[in-house]
């Protein structure tokens, strides 16, 4: 029987397998991803990420993978997809069910994407991180879909006696002449009854109807509702609120509790119990837990950076900065440093988890991007096989990198055990910030030479406090280590940091080397990880350079750049933004632009830093520059969702915008003094650029590229840029405001404020 | 235990409670109503947003002793019932402008920008740019721009 879909013999054809289930169901293997073209062009690489970046890594550690992803038809004429990736608002969910809808000629609104549990078979094919699901999702979910409908296609045709090219399929119905049936009717007719071995060949992007085109999320009713349940939203029986005193400094551990019978007696409280870096407190309400945890009365013991406080830490970064090679040359050098704070990843649901451990097994509910981490751990953890301990993965209201980590899903389980019952544990706001994960304080020294209107050298030297990848890509990286365009023994972050890293300029002689110090904050990765202070650094100079070569930025970044992609996006940015327009006084633009994820960004950005606008009063909040006007111009390689794409940048320039003016932690003695949004100053509406404009270019490769983190480089670079512009000083130390504290810190003792009660003063 | 009454979404309800306890958990952890979320418990983020007799409010500040039998809650749940359909039109604005990224804030968002809009109503006059400028609902997503934009479109409809 011809399995050809459509008549293009050149066209490759992927392999899936019908699976034996009640309805049609196919499964496809990851051995779909093989990223041919990064293979293709290996030997010389100018430098590791040009050629072979984080996302083809990750593609070919999760090659040799089986265990089998399967698009299901179901009787109601819906497909329904198990997602082995999490959805924390970056849309992945609703471009995957593009892509299914798209090959199954099947209206979006009737596939059904849910999150799947944690599934050890799949390896670390379970990871959602470095802009790379959509990447590795694209070929094998289609390839499902598209077997799907060609065996809908088959059992419609072998039904009514016709051949198969006589018949067609759309918007969920397969037609012959007059004959239609919809896939709801076929869909126990085409089910496997042993599972076998199929292929099928690919719509090409020319013949595509719904990627490409702007798709609005399929959550979105169920967000403006109020229906979308996150983590705290679920219900698990006997599962009761719980929260945890804390102590005064990360990581510090229980000396002694002196009244957790007292505390057990309050109203509403069920349980109290001592765990590894607090006191934890079950009752009927979370307000109630807030009062437990608050009345509790305990003795701590220091943590391990106890006394660290930013000044120390960054006298050791200082110290711990690899040597430039080549000497300053004076006046035809740019030298400079820059620091960067420490920043919190925190989205604003807190983290939160439910556990239900008993003797034998546990189930786990909590938004997990590496969910067979979690589960590995929290087994070896509560002495259970892995078998036992069931962990589902919700969707998050928000991530940032926080959710690489799965501390919460970890303490839950062990508040869990240790009380006997199940629980809902919610960090507070304030744990979010002190005890939280953080994106660590860096200083990124840069030294350029020049002459004769060419750059010899460029040499940049990031120097960082650690950050944490210990969520399991680690074990990715080290299997695929041999396969990597690098030499030597790098450590994993290394690793990361040079996938990660390019300078897109042919500045003769580059450099770009990280080093680490081992101190023992609560790390990770943040949204972009390393790129925007190490791209913010680097697009500063860039403009130190032109000024002193006396060239215009724009025109300066075209005659250096060495890639087509990003000098499309540079001049498209600077045609729509209106590059070089006259700015009135204490206004300017600036611009950057960052390739990364096989996707190129260019940002320019108009700052407004007039005394009336920096002097403005907000209650409560920070106010200072204020970014007026962005255009971000964004090459994507093959759009799928314009509209979701759109979002994403929109978001990685209010994360920008806030990296380069107003959010920071603020360590001292060994915990961060921010404890809230009133006093980590992530971007608010009163800073927020009333005039964006986002244009994603046309498809400009074969292939998608990552887009949720592609934007907050360049857009932070730019708002750096157009500040140091403005001011006519080149900022030294980020965000701009860190050197003063506007807040007045929450104690640190007991360790969450006490809830107002004076709500009904403030309506309007 | 004391016993506390008032409206929500249109139907009286009492619960059984302590005195203190904030309106926010009476909701989300007694009541099961969880469209309000808890986002920092300080009247801060305004994830929890909603409405008292048609005025925006934050219910993790408001003790549930301070409500009045007669107290009309509204939250995003029983915002569409307000204006007799299925969704309310400042709702079907987010839809358009698919404002919603992980979409925690914006049950929250959308009952802060409809009481704006009956604020600025009652004083005779449009939404400005500085009554955008002074909405205080954090979206960690950053979706500002599009809230702006659906705000302006819902408040035409309204």
């Amino acid at each position: 029987m011809p399995e050809q879909r459509r008549s293009e013999p050149s066209r490759r054809r992927f392999i899936g397998y019908l699976v034996a289930a009640p309805t049609l169901a196919v499964g496809v293997t990851w051995t779909l991803t093989s990223p041919d073209s990064a293979e293709a062009v290996l030997p010389t690489p100018p430098q590791p990420s040009d050629v072979f970046d984080l996302g083809d890594l990750q593609n070919l550690a999760a090659a040799p993978t089986s265990g089998l992803i399967s698009v299901q038809v179901n009787e109601d004429g819906t497909a329904s997809f198990a997602l082995h990736r999490c959805e924390v608002g970056q849309g992945i969910t609703t471009t995957v069910a593009m892509m299914i809808a798209e090959e199954l000629d099947l209206p979006v609104e009737r596939v059904t994407v849910t999150l799947a549990d944690a599934r050890p078979e799949l390896l670390m094919n379970q990871l959602t991180g470095g802009s790379n699901s959509v990447r590795s999702i694209f070929t094998p979910v289609r390839t499902a879909a598209a077997i799907a409908r060609q065996r809908l296609v088959r059992t419609a045709a072998a039904r009514w006696g016709v051949p198969e090219d006589e018949v067609s399929t759309k918007d969920g119905s397969v037609h012959a002449g007059e004959r239609s049936t919809s896939y709801g009717e076929l869909a126990v007719a085409a089910a496997a009854d042993r599972t076998v071995q199929v292929s099928a060949t690919l719509k090409s992007a020319d013949d595509f109807t719904v990627l490409g085109r702007p798709h609005n999320r399929i959550d979105a009713l169920a967000a403006v509702t109020g229906r979308k349940a996150f983590g705290m939203d679920l219900s698990v029986p006997n599962a009761l609120p719980c929260m945890v005193r804390r102590p005064p400094t990360i990581n510090g551990t229980v000396r002694a509790v002196r009244n957790m019978a007292e505390v057990e007696a309050m109203p509403g409280i069920t349980d109290v119990a001592v765990i590894t870096y607090g006191v934890a407190v079950r009752g009927e309400t979370f307000g109630q837990c807030i009062d437990g945890l608050r009345a509790l009365d305990v003795d701590w013991n220091p943590g391990p950076v106890a006394g660290e406080s930013d000044d120390t830490v960054l006298a050791k970064l200082k110290k711990a900065q690899l040597p430039l090679a080549v000497p300053a040359l004076g006046a035809l050098s740019v030298d400079a440093e820059f620091t960067f704070a420490f920043a919190s990843n925190a989205p604003l649901e807190p983290d939160n988890a439910i556990a239900d451990v008993r003797s034998d097994r546990a189930e786990i509910w909590s938004t997990l991007k590496v969910p067979i981490d979690a589960q590995e751990d929290i087994a070896r953890q509560l002495g259970l096989p892995i078998d036992k301990v069931v962990v589902h993965v919700v969707p998050g209201g928000g991530s940032f990198g926080r959710h690489l980590f799965h501390d919460v899903a970890a303490e839950a389980a062990e508040i869990s055990q240790k009380m006997g019952k199940p629980v809902k544990l919610s960090w507070s706001r304030t744990d979010h910030f002190r005890q939280g994960r953080a994106h660590p304080m860096s200083v990124s020294r840069v030294r350029a030479t020049y002459a004769l209107g060419n750059v010899l050298t460029y040499e940049q030297r990031h120097t960082s406090t650690e950050t944490s990848f210990s969520h399991g890509l680690g074990e990715m990286i080290t299997s695929s280590v041999a396969e990597l365009p690098i030499a030597g023994n790098l450590s994993f972050a290394e690793g990361i940091f040079l996938l990660s890293q390019t300078v897109p300029y042919n500045f003769g002689v580059v450099t770009q080397l990280l080093n680490e110090i081992p101190l023992k904050f609560n790390t990770g990765s943040m949204r972009n990880i390393y790129s925007p202070n190490v791209v913010t650094a680097r697009e500063l100079v860039v403009d130190m350079l032109a000024a002193k070569m006396r060239k215009d930025p724009v025109a300066f970044r075209r005659s250096f750049l060495r890639d087509d992609r990003l000098r499309a996006v540079l001049d498209k940015a600077a045609e729509v933004g209106q590059w070089g327009r006259a700015m009135p006084k204490g206004t300017a633009q600036g611009i950057a632009l960052a390739g990364e994820y096989r996707g190129a960004c260019a940002v320019l950005v108009e700052i407004d830093c007039t005394p009336a606008t920096v002097n403005r009063v907000v209650e409560g909040g920070v106010t200072g520059p204020r970014v007026t006007k962005a255009t971000i111009v964004v090459d994507a390689g093959l759009p799928l969702n314009p509209r979701g794409i759109e979002a994403q940048m929109i978001g990685c320039l209010n994360d920008g915008i806030a990296l380069a003016l107003t959010s920071s932690l603020h360590i001292r003695d060994g915990i961060p003094l921010e404890g809230s949004w009133s006093n980590y100053f992530y971007t608010r509406q009163w800073n927020t650029p009333p005039s964006v404009e986002v244009v994603v270019l046309p498809a400009s490769t074969g292939e998608p590229s990552g887009i949720g983190e592609l934007g907050v480089a360049p857009a932070f670079a730019a708002v750096a840029c157009a500040y140091a512009r403005v001011t006519g000083t080149v900022p030294r130390s980020f965000p701009i405001n860190h050197g003063t504290l506007s807040f007045e810190p929450f104690p640190l003792e007991p360790s969450t404020p006490q809830s107002p009660t004076d709500g009904l003063d403030h309506t309007f | 235990m004391p016993q506390h009454t008032f409206v929500l979404n249109g139907s009286p309800v009492t619960v059984e409670v302590a005195d203190d306890v904030r309106l926010l958990w009476v909701l989300r952890d007694i009541l099961g109503v969880t469209g309000p979320k808890y986002g920092c418990g300080i009247n801060v983020c305004k994830a929890c947003t909603s409405h008292i007799n048609g005025k925006a409010f934050n219910p993790c500040s408001v003790p549930v002793s301070k409500l009045k039998p007669t107290d009309e809650i509204t939250t995003i749940e029983g915002l569409p019932a307000t204006v007799d359909r299925d969704l309310h039109p400042m709702q079907e604005a987010w839809l358009e402008e698919d404002v919603a990224q992980c979409g925690y804030c914006q049950p929250g968002q959308i009952m802060a920008a409809v009481a704006l809009v009956h604020k600025v109503r009652a004083e005779g006059r449009e939404i400005t740019d500085d009554d955008l400028d002074g909405l205080r609902n954090i979206c960690r997503c950053g979706t500002y721009s599009r809230i702006r934009t659906a705000i302006r479109k819902g408040e035409g409809r309204m």
